[in-house]
């Protein structure tokens, strides 16, 4: 029982930061704007694909980079606290390292769900067709995405004791898992390595689900839908498992 | 079992360098009791262990009965601690910071909100409750750290450098809060320090710490007292006869006399002054000026470890200062 009453304050913790931060909360409004009237614009006129919007095309993509990277950069918050010292007044509090681990973990995925949710009514911008079932559809989807997402920045952090370190995640997470995710162009007509490699990717399963949610009939599956479902469920309880040890052994 | 903690051989190494060597100790309830020692004595590294922060190389330790390695929950159940280094989140207010922490540590919902006004009381805060941490003073912010550590009622307060960093005002607030802890609350305190005053004014006993080692436990007037007592200096041009009355009167068993001047080490110093003054005055010697040298913890704890600890706090400073140096000149 007090178990879960401390990971409830540790949950409660993570979002009240993440709403306090008006600077961030701005940025995470404004950033898909520049990714899909600049960037999408421009693609869609320059290197359209033949038969689909390209806007509404990128739209499940942009949800999905905005929740990878808030779930980074908020996986730094673990730094951040060892840093300020807050780190040790949890750690040696009786609430044992996995509540911990699933407190922040639960904390985080709330503020990455924020995160993603925020940029549905661009939606309507764009003239996509998004209504409430599509969106309620869309949630569980959402969910599996910014859980594994989550624990991997978790992971990084339990392993990674300063900022220098940290930045290391950009260039070796962030952006690979970001381009390497049929995000911003279909992985249908690339070549057979970057299949491949995509295909190891989990949020490529994460961005397929969505956009086959979203766009309908107008886009073709790479993958069955509970194929991408069973691929995120299993990763997210690997990566979960990975964290919550990796996290239990810091000091 | 009057011990609430106890330690046996006790060690901590970090590679070659041994932190804590072998530390056997008992401490009763309801004590305060003072760990002493320059930085890097191992203070804070004994602290860490019987917190269950740091695991130990060997040995044991027991605290409120519970085994710091196989019941390091309980353990945690049963402790406060202060840490030396801030460890408050300065992005949330005071009051969030208590409702955390009583939350982790298990503090029923309907009783928080009574215990959070008390021990915001207790400190003086209870008017800034919902100011943001980053808006608080660093004293204020310790007291804030140190009402957080009493908020699940601790069997053990740990407290790790409590006035490190503050102005003279704020540690004798924090001074009084802690004999008001004990005073109050049924609660052991222990606290590791280098402010000589602070182990002296605070401890009911006090072990000094060098290099990881024990060198001397008791209660501060008794470590003082083996120093062989204070020492009473007086001035004047005719020491030959101040010498012989004194030695006459049998004042003390030690009598020195140098030129201009005649000490007489006594075990208190403040009940013998008027008795030698009166002597003095009565067979007409001419006093120029008196004055007494108590001892003081510092006196003991270089008589314990060979050395001054003012002397190792400059010489650390100078090294990082020089190390500093080093850095900008590259």
């Amino acid at each position: 029982m007090s178990e879960l009453r401390g990971i409830y304050t540790l949950w409660l913790r993570e979002v009240k930061k993440f709403l306090r931060e008006k600077p961030r909360l701005l940025n995470a409004f404004c950033q898909p704007l520049l990714w899909l009237f600049i960037f999408g614009t421009g693609m869609r006129f320059s290197a359209g694909i033949p038969g689909v919007n390209y806007l509404e095309f990128i739209f499940p993509g942009l949800v999905c980079q905005a929740m990878l990277f808030t779930a980074m950069f908020m996986g730094v918050s673990v730094i951040w606290d060892r840093e300020f010292g807050f780190l040790k007044e949890i750690l040696v509090s009786p609430i044992s390292r996995p509540s911990i681990f699933l407190g922040k973990m639960l904390g985080i995925s709330t503020d990455v769900m924020i995160q993603g949710i925020i940029i549905f009514p661009f939606a309507f911008l764009i003239g996509a067709h998004v209504d409430i079932f599509i969106f309620i559809q869309a949630l569980p989807i959402m969910i599996l995405i910014s859980t594994g997402l989550v624990c991997i920045g978790l992971t990084f952090a339990s392993l990674v004791k300063n900022f220098e370190g940290f930045g290391l995640i950009q260039t070796f997470v962030n952006l690979p898992m970001f381009f390497l995710s049929g995000a911003l162009f279909p992985l249908a007509n690339v070549p057979q390595w970057l299949r491949w490699v995509s295909f190891a990717n989990p949020l490529t399963y994460g961005v397929d689900a969505l956009r086959t949610v979203m766009m309908g009939d107008t886009w073709v599956q790479m993958f069955p839908m509970y194929v991408s479902i069973a691929v995120l469920v299993v990763f997210d309880v690997f990566i979960f498992s990975v964290g919550t040890y990796a996290f239990s052994r810091t000091e | 079992m009057p011990y609430i903690i106890q330690t046996s051989n006790l060690t901590r190494k970090y590679g070659s360098l041994t932190a804590v060597d072998s530390i056997t100790l008992n401490v009763e309830k309801g004590e305060i009791f003072g760990i002493l020692g320059p930085n890097g004595a191992g203070k804070t590294t004994l602290l860490s262990m019987l917190s269950t922060i740091l695991k130990p190389t060997s040995g044991t330790a027991t605290v409120n009965n519970y085994d710091i390695i196989r019941d390091n929950r309980m353990v945690r159940r049963s402790i406060g601690i202060v840490f030396q280094d801030p460890s408050i989140d300065a992005d949330m207010t005071a009051r969030e910071n208590l409702q955390m922490h009583a939350d982790l540590y298990g503090v029923p919902v309907s009783k928080q909100a009574d215990r959070i006004k008390i021990v915001l009381e207790l400190v003086q805060l209870e008017d800034k409750a919902d100011h943001f941490m980053y808006t608080f003073s660093g004293g204020m912010r310790r007291r804030l750290e140190i009402a957080r550590g009493l908020l699940h009622y601790p069997r053990v307060l740990f407290l790790d450098e409590p006035t490190i960093g503050l102005d003279p005002q704020s540690r004798d607030h924090i001074w009084e809060y802690i004999r008001k802890l004990r005073e109050r609350e049924d609660m052991t305190i222990i606290l590791t320090t280098h402010y000589m005053e602070e182990a002296d004014r605070l401890c009911d006993r006090v072990a000094i710490i060098d290099h990881g080692k024990i060198v001397a436990l008791d209660q501060p007037s008794a470590l003082k007292s083996r120093l062989g007592g204070d020492t009473i200096i007086l001035g004047t041009p005719e020491e030959q006869k101040l010498f012989d009355l004194l030695r006459q009167n049998s004042t003390s068993d030690s009598i020195q006399m140098e030129k201009g001047e005649v000490r007489v080490t006594v075990s208190n110093a403040n009940y013998l002054l008027p008795a030698i003054i009166e002597s003095t005055v009565a067979s007409g010697i001419q006093i120029d000026y008196i004055y007494i040298n108590h001892p003081d913890m510092n006196d003991v704890f270089m008589h314990y470890t060979g050395k001054d600890i003012r002397e190792e706090q400059v010489r650390e400073k100078s090294g990082r200062m020089a190390m500093m140096k080093r850095r900008r000149s590259r």
